[in-house]
């Protein structure tokens, strides 16, 4: 509730009564942040120095940091995410729905699923797919396609069916929350209006379970991201395999570890900051003001961290 | 006159709870029909069987001379399919007491999502439309507000312009200002009055007796999964026959 303070009763004052005077006190003192952050501070450096002294070439980072194999696995690993997730979610999705629905077949098939794909260790599962040619000779879809299974199963194939169908039991969990999360007078709602199930669903449903699956579903891409470079075990050529083989060429594996660490680290970071905003996009309309931004969040907390209140009276 | 609603021995359970054991009326068209009840006696669940959000398991209930939920071939009944369920539910608008607004679309979007996604309504149109519907529940300049900025007077005024955009002839009312502070309940029940007094056909589930007095043409008082009593408001609410319905009023009035 507002309380109007400029509210004029009794007889009219030409001029408003001039506000209380601004508090001018002088803020709480946090003397423990300063001796954290020199402990802190101390304890990185010896660790730098540490590495600093160790038998690493330092100078082959920099050397290989953009060679053309490492941008290229570089790509091929944000191919092979993207790919994975968009396999992961679609299926994901869907399994879900499977799993909520009333009919008994679709929701045990949807468990099964699940049940399978969760249980088994992904690498485990890229092997079997990678290796299903003992058990398919041939891969023949009719007039279509027909092919040894060994030539029709590529890499990249194996690596997408092995990181994608795993990943499509995790989102099923995950999208099942957000379903769930949403009111139940929501689909009245829309019923009564006469939308379909599937409209529903579509238009009433999945945008408001958003707010709940996004959030780990970005952990989900940072963590297919890292668990791409399993597939180096399959053949394929991702950014993990490609510093692998650089390394021992040329006689520098720790080096290129670091170097993969590196641009691994690069990449999570530009996804989380991305994932941020998605949050917030669908955070509109579930709360009266949208969350700060990265950027105006580190603002605050540098300000903070002066003492200073923060700008715009956030608090 | 024509029933807009008719009910015959209608009986629904949840699982070994009968909740409605037999319920007879007659809502006519233009009506305004005021339904009162203690807390679990079953009119949310009588309201929501006419649109077919519970299924009924016995006796025969009537939209505008249709059966609900079912196809009659001969003696043998047939169920609908969920698409056929949902034309029909098209007609009939429904106000609840939580409001249910879509949380993720504006004021003017939720009007428009029906109208455009079930009728095939242009945008424009509908938008136009809309604009209309706002200005009739007073509330023309939260077009492009948020539900959760809207007071809860102001939700259930843009859901009841939400229900009214798919033209319903039928307008369905569960205790729609129960959720409201009491300084809030006037507006919406204004809106109501406006819209009785355009010969909508409306039942309404409600503890207003003033309401029910004033706007209502014809009252029942349930209780316990039957229709105690019946008549116009005025007679009902100021002498009541039955000795439930007394001490329900005495609680209430
Ligand atoms: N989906 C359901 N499953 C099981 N029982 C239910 C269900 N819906 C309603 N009931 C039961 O049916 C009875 C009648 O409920 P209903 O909501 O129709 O009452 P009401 O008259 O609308 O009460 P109120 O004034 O509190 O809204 C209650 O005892 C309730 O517990
Ligand atoms: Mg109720």
């Amino acid at each position: 509730m507002t309380v109007d303070v400029n509210k004029t009763d009794g007889p009219a004052d030409p001029t408003p009564p001039a506000g209380p005077e601004a508090i001018k006190a002088i803020p709480v003192r946090h003397p423990w942040r300063y001796v954290s952050a020199v402990i802190a501070l101390a304890l990185l450096g010896a660790v730098v120095y540490a590495f600093a002294q160790g038998e690493i070439n330092w100078g082959a980072i920099p050397d290989y940091f953009f060679d053309d194999r490492i941008i290229d696995g570089v790509l091929k690993t944000l191919l092979l995410t993207v790919l994975s997730m968009v396999i992961g979610i679609a299926g994901g999705v869907l399994l879900a729905v499977m799993r909520l629905s009333k009919n008994p077949v679709t929701s045990s098939i949807a468990w099964f699923y699940i049940w399978f794909f969760r249980g088994t260790p992904v690498l485990v599962q890229l092997f079997v797919w990678f290796n299903l040619g003992l058990v398919f000779e041939y891969i023949n879809l009719g007039p279509i396609y027909k092919d040894y299974w060994s030539s029709f199963m590529t890499p990249l194939l194996t690596a997408l069916l092995g990181l994608g169908l795993n990943e499509a039991a995790y989102m099923a969990e995950i999208c099942r929350a957000g379903l769930l999360s949403v009111d139940e007078g929501q689909t009245e709602a829309s019923h009564a209006l006469g939308m379909s199930h599937t409209k529903t669903l579509r238009r009433i449903v999945i945008p408001q379970a958003m707010r709940v699956i996004v959030p780990p579903t970005g952990n989900e891409v940072i963590n297919m991201l890292k668990t791409t470079s399993l597939v180096s075990a399959v053949q394929f050529f991702d950014l993990f395999k490609e510093a692998q083989d650089i390394g021992q060429n040329a006689g520098s594996t720790v080096e290129m570890y670091f170097l993969a660490a590196a641009w691994y680290l690069i990449m999570t970071s530009v996804l989380s900051v991305g994932q941020y905003y998605i949050e917030r996009y669908y955070a509109r309309g579930s709360s009266r003001t949208l969350p700060d931004t990265p950027f105006q969040k580190i603002k605050a907390n540098m300000l903070s961290l002066t003492n200073r209140p923060a700008a715009g009276g956030g608090a | 006159m024509t029933a807009m609603v008719k009910a015959e021995g209608v009986h629904k359970s949840f699982g070994p709870v009968e909740v409605l054991k037999g319920i007879d009326l007659e809502v006519n068209t233009g009506e305004v029909f005021c339904l009162i009840g203690p807390s679990g006696s079953g009119k949310s669940t009588f309201l929501r069987c006419i649109n077919h959000l519970e299924k009924i398991n016995a006796g025969r209930l009537y939209v505008d001379g249709e059966l609900v939920g079912y196809r009659q071939k001969g003696d043998k009944l047939y169920e609908m399919k969920d698409s056929e369920v949902a034309v029909k539910r098209r007609d009939i608008g429904m106000v609840f007491q939580r409001f249910n607004l879509f949380p993720h679309m504006t004021a003017l979007e939720n009007i428009i999502e029906a109208p455009v996604q079930v009728k095939g309504v242009s945008k424009a149109q509908a938008r136009e439309r809309a604009g209309q519907l706002l200005e009739r529940v007073g509330l023309a300049d939260k077009a492009g507000t948020y539900p959760s900025q809207l007071s809860g007077g102001q939700q259930q005024r843009v859901a009841i312009a939400r229900a009214l955009a798919m033209d319903p002839k039928l307008m369905l009312f569960d205790e729609p200002t129960s959720a409201l502070d009491p300084e809030l309940v006037g507006d919406v029940l204004d809106v109501m009055r406006d819209l009785a007094e355009s010969g909508m056909t409306m039942i309404v589930v409600t503890h207003e007796m003033g309401f029910a007095r004033e706007v209502g043409d014809s009252l029942v008082f349930m209780d316990g999964g039957v229709v105690v009593e019946s008549g116009h408001p005025r007679d009902v609410l100021t002498d009541p026959q039955h000795e439930r319905t007394k001490s329900f009023l005495s609680k209430v009035l």
